[in-house]
């Protein structure tokens, strides 16, 4: 399924990289410790986590992930989105735990 | 009716190990349950302690965390031996945080802990001196015991 | 539900707490940051998360989670087993992602245990 299908069903919120929304998403992976993400997320995968540092937009180019998904309300750091906004990273938002937005991802794309 | 609650204790915390990181904070836990304070004020302290314990053992040299149990609140004191906190505003502040890369490997180091001891406690005082150490103290309220003082108190 | 039906659902190995399998549960909260699960989570709560440390085992005493599930196949060291079996804390292992293991229990009827952020504590 396409990330702005995704985007759209579940009503996420686009807070950067609004122009990159074409991507397949193939999986989802869930996790605040970076190394676990560079680790074993896969090309893709829409990464659902609680960290806002600019970090995450490195992992998330280097494991060329489908999109960042902030949780519970988080936002991107200024220098997360600017960073975010430059690599066409998509990031998104939503006043859900990680546990009931996976759930309704999961739900969507493995039908 | 027996005799108004006034309880307090002591208890060391060693800097650097996370062997007992917790300890403290589960015999607190244990102590307000035996007192009969009511879950969801014990649940509060559990938290800011167990916050309190994480940042004394991540951050500092030693410390102590201080108990003070009455009718109408309860009150955590810690007191470190440490670096101290240059801008407390600055690490008030939620994704804040210099945890080194041990402490964030077990799941700490987010820079949430001082707003979590913020969000669970009624007041909050943080002094720091650097190179000295730093001082937290917390008062988790008994609002139904304030609103409803005719309450019985709660026996030890 | 019970932990027993969480322990099929996941293929979970019990590590701890073989005799509470009949405990209810019936909302979860996922995440690997500990203040995080301070914050947000709630009592009689699962917790699942991709660390195996002995906190992870204090976090949940402080806040009465009814067990842990410990996902990616990661075996907890034998010092955090020891604190779990003496706070009676239940741990399961499951080698599911975090992603499958909080989809599958999600698609099965465990809710997130707070809605949204803000408002009630
Ligand atoms: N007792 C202390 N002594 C020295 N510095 C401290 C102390 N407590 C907190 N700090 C500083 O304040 C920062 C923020 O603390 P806080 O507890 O909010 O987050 P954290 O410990 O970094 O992460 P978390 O609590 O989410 O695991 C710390 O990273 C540290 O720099
Ligand atoms: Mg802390």
């Amino acid at each position: 399924m396409q990330l702005d299908e995704v985007i759209r069903t579940l009503g996420l919120a686009v807070s950067c990289a609004g122009s990159s929304l074409g991507r397949e998403v193939k999986g989802g992976y869930v996790g605040d410790l970076l190394s676990d993400v560079m680790a074993n997320s896969k090309e893709g995968d829409l990464w659902i986590t609680r960290q806002v540092h600019q970090n995450i937009v490195a992992v998330a180019s280097l494991k060329d992930l489908a999109g960042i998904v902030l949780i519970q309300g988080s936002e991107p750091a200024p220098d997360t989105a600017a960073k975010a906004n430059a690599e066409g990273i998509p990031i998104l938002v939503t006043d859900l735990p990680a546990f009931e937005i996976v759930g309704r991802i999961y739900k969507l794309i493995h039908p | 009716m027996g005799e108004a609650l006034n309880f307090e204790r002591s208890f060391d915390v060693e800097g650097g190990s996370f062997q007992n990181a917790g300890t403290v904070s589960g015999q607190i836990k244990a102590i307000l349950k035996d007192l009969g304070v009511s879950t969801d004020i014990v649940r509060r302290v559990a938290i800011i302690c167990y916050e309190s314990e994480i940042n004394i053992v991540s951050y500092a040299k030693r410390g102590t965390i201080t108990l003070a149990v009455t009718d109408e609140a309860v009150k955590i004191e810690t007191k470190d031996e440490g670096p101290g906190i240059p801008d407390i505003e600055l690490a008030m502040k939620e994704g804040y945080s210099t945890a080194s890369a041990a402490v964030r490997e077990m799941g700490f180091g987010a820079g949430m802990g001082l707003a979590n001891m913020k969000k669970y406690s009624d007041h909050l005082i943080i002094t720091s001196e650097l190179g000295v150490g730093t001082c937290v103290k917390m008062m988790v309220m008994n609002f139904q015991k304030i609103l409803h003082p005719d309450l019985p108190p709660i026996t030890l | 539900m019970t932990l027993k039906d969480v322990k099929e659902i996941l293929e979970a190995d019990v590590l701890v707490g073989n005799d509470q399998m009949g405990k209810p549960v019936k909302t979860a909260f996922a995440a690997d940051l500990m203040s995080d699960v301070l914050a947000f989570a709630k009592p009689d709560s699962l917790l699942l998360t991709g660390l195996t440390n002995p906190q992870v085992v204090r976090t949940a005493d402080i806040l009465d989670i009814t067990a842990i599930i410990m996902v990616r196949g990661k075996k907890p060291s034998e010092e955090t087993v020891k604190l779990a079996e003496e706070l009676k804390i239940p741990i399961l292992s499951t080698r599911y992602i975090l992603f499958e293991t909080s989809g599958r229990l999600h698609a099965r009827g465990i809710t997130g245990c707070i809605e949204k952020v803000g408002g009630e504590m």
